[in-house]
């Protein structure tokens, strides 16, 4: 007799009294989606840290460079295309995966990686083209706050890429089986969530950012 | 371009021979008693073959018993470390008076204090509350293991791993010289640019992402895996407490990994948060820091009270007064310890209407503790008390922890704040309630649940004793101190010029002496205990007559817990289970699905600390590598598909069957 076979007197026996115990095999329910959306709600005050200190330091230029000489807004747009594109993609995985497609699932994971790789690589190139003009995390507050932020959510981006690749030796070896179904649902909440929060950093940190 | 590479500096960075304190009399003859202790210990286990029973049951288990225990024994372990830290101080400040210097340099002074703080936090409190909670929900809620068994094990190494890093400050280079919250800019690279506050750093880090993950796994457990027919409001009191502290640990640690990682930034690459200079702000991780160490100190309360009120309900043999009051009060103040961290720097300056915002929030918290407080009375009232050890913990708990909670009260007044403000009446305040509210609760808790983990009482004497020299040694080390904060000394002084002060000190640390001896009696009283362990034994699994399902179970309780899963139908399950004559079954048992333990956690950990290590030591090379092997064992223990088991029925059916005769002797 299992829990989901249970009718509504399963509490008491025939004779009314009450039924204390589980009389057969009873698996209480996974609770890995839940776990793994809270942890993602800790990062997510990770971030509102960064982004309340980028809110205290983001006008502390100490004299040097501002967001508003310095950010390249077609830069961004094209950078965060790819980052919204790459959700989209991962969607698709997702309908793959629940058609139960290993192949087509495995490509739309490869092409979300690679969007998210242009988007660090783009990244990667804005920070060096930043440092390069004098503008690092050492120059004043306000660029601390801002590589804290932005490359906190970068940092993110990476291991996230990390994790997909492994993730894709995984599909590969042992197919879609209920474990790497449920990793590849943790991966789909967590690229959703880093697109979520570059939400907030593209429009605090940049199109606030270039604001007089 | 390899001119210029240095290759020891690579490789030991800027650990040399100078970082081993050998002019420190002090910390070498720790060190030897330490090593020699380390070194007979090794020994031993090797000697009697130990080792593989330790690392198979114990280091590589994923049953939360077992870890929940470990917890427990690391939060004693670092207990004498930090009590060792407070009698150097009380002692040190009994005789630094005028001429007199004292025993302990300031340098070395001021990483004790901040040392203490430190440990007794995170290395003391947390893994002791942490270990109860581990222990308690699964049997409270019955279940067989909590949501992620293995991450659970890596939690609890990771704790280790930052009690770890701890140690090893001790007798390579030294600790922070800060205070406990390194507040900026003294805990920047400019004011203090030795290891002491990296090691801070790096230990609380690796201890954190072990707390959070916890906090994580048991909130999940909790929230899902709860026995059919526990709806929340049939949940044990201690269970409901526990709940609102792992959504406090959730929802306040990443505030501490986010600050501290902006912090190791400044002191590391240079960067502009909280320095003087460039538009950063110190004020900022002050208020960071405390919008954690607000919710942190809830944290550790919460539980207690819990244990409390299981405790105050058993030994009045009566249901708890006002379940539901008592729920609702532990929501109240879950949401309310977010609104007040501002009370801990009032002279900030944020000005009259934001003082008082945080003063009103603070004093309001004191409302639904107040009503917890009424309704342990009201359980006790007119009940049938029996005076165990655990509940003269309760009663002095409730003596001494109002008596903290009024001079909050106090505190929480801006401008009575403005004149007490980090002075000796805030550290007696503090000690108050967390010495009389966290610590007596763990040491209650611990009595009252000590027979369920090990199947022995623990002996009565010696825990009077230890309870008796406890409240007296508190009272006599702590209440001078809210004389000398009134009389305006502040906190963390090595010296002081004004003789009539001496002997409010000199009182204090006669206090501290008689809490040591609190602390010698609790130790003698596990050994005795040990001992005398047959006469003390408990085969009921029911010692004193339980209300809530960890005492249907057998102590220890099995493997898998349960035989099969409760069924709950209302409060304190199994009282009701008793009053309805219920029958434990005999036969029928099946299969029961289990986790396997695991070598990931403490490897994992192993790796964090050297990372740790060779951060703070500036080893570039050794924290890159071991970095990389970090994500490389993760990743492969991720391949690691076969992580659980059946445990037969036929082994159910044996371990029971053990059980049956047992309770037949009874």
């Amino acid at each position: 007799m299992s829990e989901n076979t249970m009718t509504a007197d399963a509490n008491s026996t025939q004779d009314g009294q009450l039924e204390f115990l589980v009389k057969g095999d009873h698996h209480p329910q996974n609770g890995t989606l839940l776990g793994f959306w809270i942890y993602l709600m800790s990062d997510c005050l990770i971030f509102a840290c960064l982004f309340a200190t980028y809110g205290v330091l983001g006008r502390s230029y100490a004299g040097g460079p501002t967001g508003m000489e310095l950010f390249d807004l077609s830069l961004i747009a094209i950078n965060t295309s790819l980052l919204l594109v790459s959700s989209i993609t991962y969607g698709f995985a997702m309908l793959q995966m629940q058609a139960n497609k290993v192949k087509g699932t495995m490509f739309w994971l490869a092409v979300t990686g690679l969007l998210g790789l242009g988007f660090l690589s783009l990244e990667l190139y804005e920070f060096h083209h930043l440092i390069h003009v004098g503008a690092g995390p050492q120059t004043s507050g306000f660029w601390t706050a801002f590589f804290a932020l932005v490359g906190t959510h970068g940092l993110h981006v990476f291991f996230g890429i990390v994790w997909l690749v492994t993730l894709l030796f995984q599909l590969k070896k042992h197919g879609l089986i209920p474990e790497n179904k449920r990793r590849v649902f943790c991966l789909s909440m967590f690229w959703h969530f880093l697109d979520v929060v570059w939400v907030g950093v593209f429009t605090y940190v940049y199109l606030m950012g270039v604001l007089p | 371009m390899f001119e210029n590479l240095d290759l020891t500096k690579l490789i030991f960075g800027r650990l040399t021979w100078d970082a081993i304190p050998f002019h420190d009399p002090i910390i070498l003859g720790t060190f030897a008693v330490v090593a020699l202790g380390g070194i007979a210990l090794l020994a031993a286990l090797t000697r009697y073959k130990l080792w593989g029973y330790l690392w198979n049951e114990w280091f590589t288990t994923i049953d939360h018993k077992k870890i929940g225990i470990m917890y427990i024994i690391l939060g004693l372990v670092m207990l004498l470390r930090g009590f060792a830290d407070a009698i150097m101080m009380r002692l040190h400040q009994a005789m630094a008076f005028g001429d007199a210097t004292g025993y302990l340099p300031p340098h070395h002074y001021d990483q004790i204090f901040t040392a203490h703080g430190v440990i007794m936090i995170f290395f003391v409190a947390m893994p002791l509350v942490t270990g109860i909670m581990n222990y308690l929900i699964p049997l409270q809620i019955g279940t067989r293991d909590v949501a992620f068994p293995f991450l659970n094990n890596f939690s609890f190494w990771m704790t280790t791993g930052g009690a770890v890093l701890m140690m090893v400050s001790l007798f390579i280079g030294e600790f922070a010289k800060t205070g406990w919250l390194a507040y900026p800019p003294l805990s920047g690279i400019l004011q203090s640019p030795g290891v002491g506050v990296d090691y801070y750093i790096w230990a609380l880090q690796i201890a954190g992402v072990g707390t959070l993950l916890s906090g994580v796994n048991l909130l999940v457990t909790i929230v899902k895996m709860r026995a059919p027919g526990m709806s929340l409001m049939k949940m044990p009191v201690f269970t409901w407490t526990s709940l609102c502290t792992n959504i406090l640990i959730v929802a306040a640690f990443p505030v501490l990994t986010a600050v501290l990682a902006m912090l190791s930034m400044d002191r590391y690459l240079d960067t502009a948060f909280f320095t003087n200079d460039l538009g950063g702000n110190a004020m900022m991780y002050v208020n960071l820091i405390w919008i954690w160490g607000h919710p942190e100190v809830y944290i550790l309360i919460l539980p207690v009270f819990g244990i409390f009120s299981e405790i105050v309900a058993t030994y009045s043999r009566k249901p708890l007064f006002g379940y539901t009051s008592m729920v609702y009060a532990t929501v109240v103040i879950t949401v309310l310890s977010y609104l007040v961290w501002l009370h801990h720097f009032f002279t900030m300056g944020s000005g009259a209407s934001v003082n008082s915002f945080f003063g009103i929030t603070t004093m309001i918290i004191s409302i639904p503790t107040g009503a917890k407080i009424f309704n342990w009375l009201f359980t006790m009232f007119r009940g049938r008390i029996k005076f165990d050890v655990p509940m003269l913990w309760t009663m002095g708990f409730m003596v001494t922890f109002v008596i903290g909670g009024m001079t909050g009260v106090l505190l929480a007044v801006p401008p009575v704040d403005f004149v007490l403000h980090n002075s000796l009446f805030l550290i007696a305040h503090f000690h108050n309630v967390i010495i009389g509210g966290v610590l007596f609760g763990l040491f209650a808790g611990i009595t009252y649940w000590f027979p369920k983990a090990t199947g022995y009482k623990l002996d009565e004497f010696w825990g009077k004793m230890s309870f008796w020299f406890w409240l007296i040694g508190f009272y006599f080390a702590f209440m001078p101190l809210y004389v000398l904060g009134l009389m305006g000394v502040t906190r963390r002084v090595s010296h002081f010029e004004d003789q009539s002060l001496q002997i409010w000190f000199q009182i204090a640390a006669f206090g501290a002496v008689l809490i040591a001896v609190g602390i010698a009696a609790f130790i003698i009283q596990l050994v005795v205990s040990f001992m005398r362990r047959e006469s003390l034994k408990d085969e009921t699994g029911d010692p004193w007559d339980g209300r809530t399902l960890e005492w249907s179970t057998s102590s220890p309780p099995p493997p898998y817990n349960f035989a099969f899963t409760p069924r709950v139908h209302e409060l304190d399950a199994w009282w009701q289970m008793k009053q309805h004559g219920f029958q434990r079954p005999e036969s029928g048992f099946i299969p029961i699905h289990m986790p396997k333990g695991t070598w990931a956690g403490i490897v994992l950990s192993g790796i964090s600390v050297v990372i740790g290590f060779a951060l703070i030591w500036h080893m570039w090379l050794l924290a890159g590598v071991s970095f990389v092997a970090l994500i490389g064992t993760a990743i492969y223990h991720t391949f690691n598909y076969d992580r659980d088991y059946y445990i037969p029925a036929e082994e159910v059916e044996r371990i029971e069957a053990e059980r049956t005769r047992v309770l037949a002797n009874v």
